[in-house]
């Protein structure tokens, strides 16, 4: 087992948004977290990347206990977050961004980035733009390079199809494949549940801050529950 | 109003020679300006807040200045090549005390507000507060009266320029100005403490995930900043003397400095500086000297009214 979570609760204040969740990601696995507004995805990877600390409840990284752990040294530790809204350093050029993503690593990291812009070959072409300037799909291409630069075992996206053309999803989705492919681990959160069924191995699905119920990706694709809820009447098998 | 016309009525000359010889005393002035806004700005940029005991920090350096020039130079006349010496360890004396003051101001009055996510008023009369506390203990340590510090072989006129003398002072905050921006700005375009200032300054929350230490950040970005505003107060004071109040009307102008040239924006500073001594001190051919001031925060206020956003911009945590 490589991310055990055992009991998580998150608070903002007076507010619980998670309420004791527990749930665990394989190594080499595509794990999705489904769920409606509002239902706590985004605080479950905040939690995961040390930006919000649980207040009761652990979490074990490949064995390591790493519930309060800091923000800032989750990238050295194989976890990269890919952040909702994609957050790309507005006013640094996509090169500066990538290097960002290097922020931790003290070996040579220019081969990895020779290699983000073959997988991202818009990327290439806008090496000295500024994040500012790049499209919502291209943000999120240079996000996920952004992540891959500091060599993730386990790489968190929240919603990565949010906002971009059905084309450019398609090819987000694929690269997200490959990187499964290539030996990082994924937990993807989405509103997109049926494309998001199909990438991955196995899902979760979130209600007010609480895991009602979690299957294979296939099983949930035929769930009544779910196809009800989140895929509506326009996805067959 | 009538010394323009005066000075054109036959007597170009002298006119020439005073526009020369204010135009470098304004240019002095704007590095001075310009090394302690970049202090201003660089805070803004990873806070959002103006750090208004930033006249103090300025002020510390000043005093550490006095009591090593005091304790190097005594009453004896130094040579010309103690001279640059003194300068040199004056300036490390200074920033040093700066960097001090900073890190301690930083501790003290806004990491714990940043702790419990205060609101932006509670800093800024944290900052007041502090800014209050430490002016105040410098005139009860210091006493409340300017001290002129004893001074190193800085009135020698080095070269002229059309005429107008160039003093050695002058030499001294031209070359510790340019050398001290110039490095500041290689290091927040290039460095990687550059790229994390600039990152927690776009993003504080995004620098984190990819490994950055806002905390630390933070810490280093009020040391650099303290250094050359402490910097600049010793070099300030050693033309114009030391006094617990000796903030107060510089740092407000570097502060002008900082908004003309867009708050965050560290180039903007360095021009804001630069352009607003010249402005300043050139203005005393147009107007009586004792409008200066007026002429300063006349520009601050047309700023905030016409272009609150200054000269460059707001381009935060851009480099280049
Ligand atoms: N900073 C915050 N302060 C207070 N409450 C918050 C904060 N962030 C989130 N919440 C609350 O926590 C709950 C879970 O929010 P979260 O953002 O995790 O949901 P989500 O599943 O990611 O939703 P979405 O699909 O809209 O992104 C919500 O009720 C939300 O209002
Ligand atoms: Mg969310």
């Amino acid at each position: 087992m490589m991310l055990d979570v055992q009991e998580a609760t998150v608070r903002y204040g007076a507010i619980t948004a998670l309420h004791g969740i527990s749930f665990q990601i394989n190594e080499g696995e595509i794990v999705t977290l489904l769920g409606a507004n509002g239902a706590g995805k985004t605080t479950t990877l905040r939690m995961l990347s040390g930006l919000h600390a649980p207040s009761s409840g652990a979490i074990f990284f490949e064995g390591a206990d790493i519930t309060n752990v800091k923000a800032h040294d989750f990238s050295a530790m194989g976890i990269s977050h890919v952040p909702e809204g994609r957050r790309i350093f507005p006013q640094m050029t996509v090169e500066e961004n990538l290097e960002m993503g290097a922020f931790k690593r003290s070996s040579a990291y220019h081969d990895d980035m020779s290699r983000m812009y073959e997988t991202f070959p818009i990327l290439k072409d806008r090496r000295k733009q500024l994040g500012a300037n790049l499209s919502g799909g291209e943000q999120q291409m240079l996000a996920i390079a952004r992540a891959l630069m500091a060599q993730p075992r386990l790489l968190l996206l929240d919603e990565p199809s949010m906002g971009l053309a059905p084309m450019i999803v398609e090819t987000i989705f694929r690269i997200i494949a490959d990187i499964r492919k290539q030996g990082t681990t994924v937990f993807v959160v989405e509103q997109n549940a049926a494309q998001a069924l199909r990438l991955a191995d196995r899902g979760y699905v979130m209600e007010n801050g609480r895991i009602v119920f979690s299957d294979t990706a296939q099983n949930l694709l035929h769930d009544e529950r779910v196809r009800a809820v989140y895929l509506g009447e326009s996805v067959e098998s | 109003m009538g010394a323009f016309g005066h000075y054109l009525s036959g007597h170009f000359a002298t006119f020439r020679l005073e526009f020369w010889s204010l135009f470098v005393g304004g240019v002095a002035n704007g590095f001075l300006y310009g090394m302690i806004a970049v202090g201003y700005t660089l805070v803004y940029g990873v806070l959002r807040l103006i750090n208004f005991a930033h006249s103090e920090i300025f002020m510390s350096g000043g005093f550490a200045g006095y009591f090593v020039m005091k304790a190097l130079i005594g009453n004896s006349v130094p040579s010309g090549a103690a001279t640059v010496f003194l300068i040199i360890v004056g300036i490390v004396v200074g920033g040093t005390a700066g960097a001090l003051v900073a890190t301690l101001l930083e501790r003290v009055a806004y990491r714990p507000l940043r702790r419990r996510n205060a609101p932006k008023l509670a800093y800024l009369i944290s900052a007041i507060g502090a800014s209050y506390f430490l002016f105040n203990l410098a005139g009860k340590e210091f006493g409340r009266y300017s001290i002129s510090m004893p001074q190193p072989y800085i009135n020698h006129p080095v070269f002229h320029i059309f005429g107008a003398a160039v003093q050695l002072y002058y030499v001294v905050i031209f070359i510790a100005g340019v050398v001290m921006l110039f490095a500041l700005d290689r290091v927040v375009a290039t460095t990687k403490l550059g790229r994390s200032i600039r990152a927690v300054a776009q993003d504080a929350e995004t620098a984190s995930l990819m490994g950055v230490n806002i905390d630390r950040t933070i810490a280093l970005t009020f040391i650099v900043g303290g250094a050359l505003g402490g910097a600049a107060g010793f070099l300030f004071g050693l033309g114009t003397g030391v006094v617990y109040t000796m903030g107060f009307v510089p740092a407000l102008k570097a502060f002008t400095a900082a908004v003309l040239g867009g708050i965050g924006n560290l180039r903007g500073a360095m021009i804001g500086g630069l352009l607003l001594g010249v402005v300043e001190s050139l203005s005393v051919v147009f107007v009586q000297a004792a409008y200066i001031d007026v002429i300063a925060f006349g520009i601050l206020v047309a700023v905030l009214l016409f272009r609150p956003t200054g000269i460059l911009g707001e381009r935060l945590g851009r480099a280049a």
